[in-house]
């Protein structure tokens, strides 16, 4: 039974990791690929470091596997908000679907498709 | 059962090579930098399988420093990217 329950935690994992990495192919801009990568990234490897925490039922390795797996959970959304923020200030350019850009440091495009300065009061976020 | 640990580490390997096709034709630094994030992440998921593939739970200690200095090396590539001022 645990056998079984290990099998399928680790392919789920693994399965989530394939996710992510044809995310990180098939994605159009380098921020959607962030929401690809750091999400379904982060998920395959908790689920494969779950699978190990229940295939070892000693206390010390599966404190081990908890551990890293708190780590990964802490700092993946950090490392993610960093690389977005230092690729946004530094002019990444955006998919030409980008609807709005809420932080205004840039030129961003109405519903309408007319381009707006940055400031000025839109209808754009509806 | 026993095929498991085999298919789960040919999966990763294939999103392996997805990250790495990522990492040689990202148009701008930024985008090798994630590339090179989810290799880490990847690699560590890796290490754990073949803890459970081998018997030997000494791998799971190179998953935990793996991960430990990914985290860092990203960190540190976001650094010079802000310095370098240029995508």
């Amino acid at each position: 039974m645990r056998a079984y329950i290990v099998a399928v935690m680790m392919l789920c994992g693994a399965t989530f990791m394939l996710i992510a990495a044809l995310g990180l192919i098939r994605m159009p801009d380098l921020f959607t690929r962030m929401h690809a990568t750091s999400k379904a990234g982060s998920l395959g490897a908790g689920l494969i470091l779950l699978a190990v925490a229940i295939h070892y039922g000693d206390l010390g390795i599966s404190a081990r596997a908890l551990a890293t797996l708190a780590f990964i959970l802490l700092t993946a959304p950090i490392a993610a908000h960093v690389i977005g923020r230092v690729a946004y200030f530094v002019g990444v350019p955006f998919w030409e679907g980008t609807l709005l850009d809420e932080l205004g440091a840039r030129q961003f495009r109405t519903r309408m498709g007319e381009e707006e300065k940055p400031g000025s009061s839109s209808e754009a976020h509806l | 059962m026993d095929a498991a640990p085999s298919l789960a580490l040919g999966i990763l390997v294939a999103a392996l090579f997805l990250a790495f096709v990522r990492l040689l034709r990202g148009p701008t630094l930024p985008d090798r930098v994630v590339a090179l994030d989810l290799l880490s992440t990847l690699c560590v998921g890796l290490s754990a399988v073949y803890a459970i593939a081998a018997q030997n739970p000494v791998f799971l200690d190179v998953a935990t420093l793996l991960a430990l200095i990914s985290f860092l090396g990203t960190i540190a590539f976001a650094q010079y990217v802000r310095k370098r001022g240029q995508p």
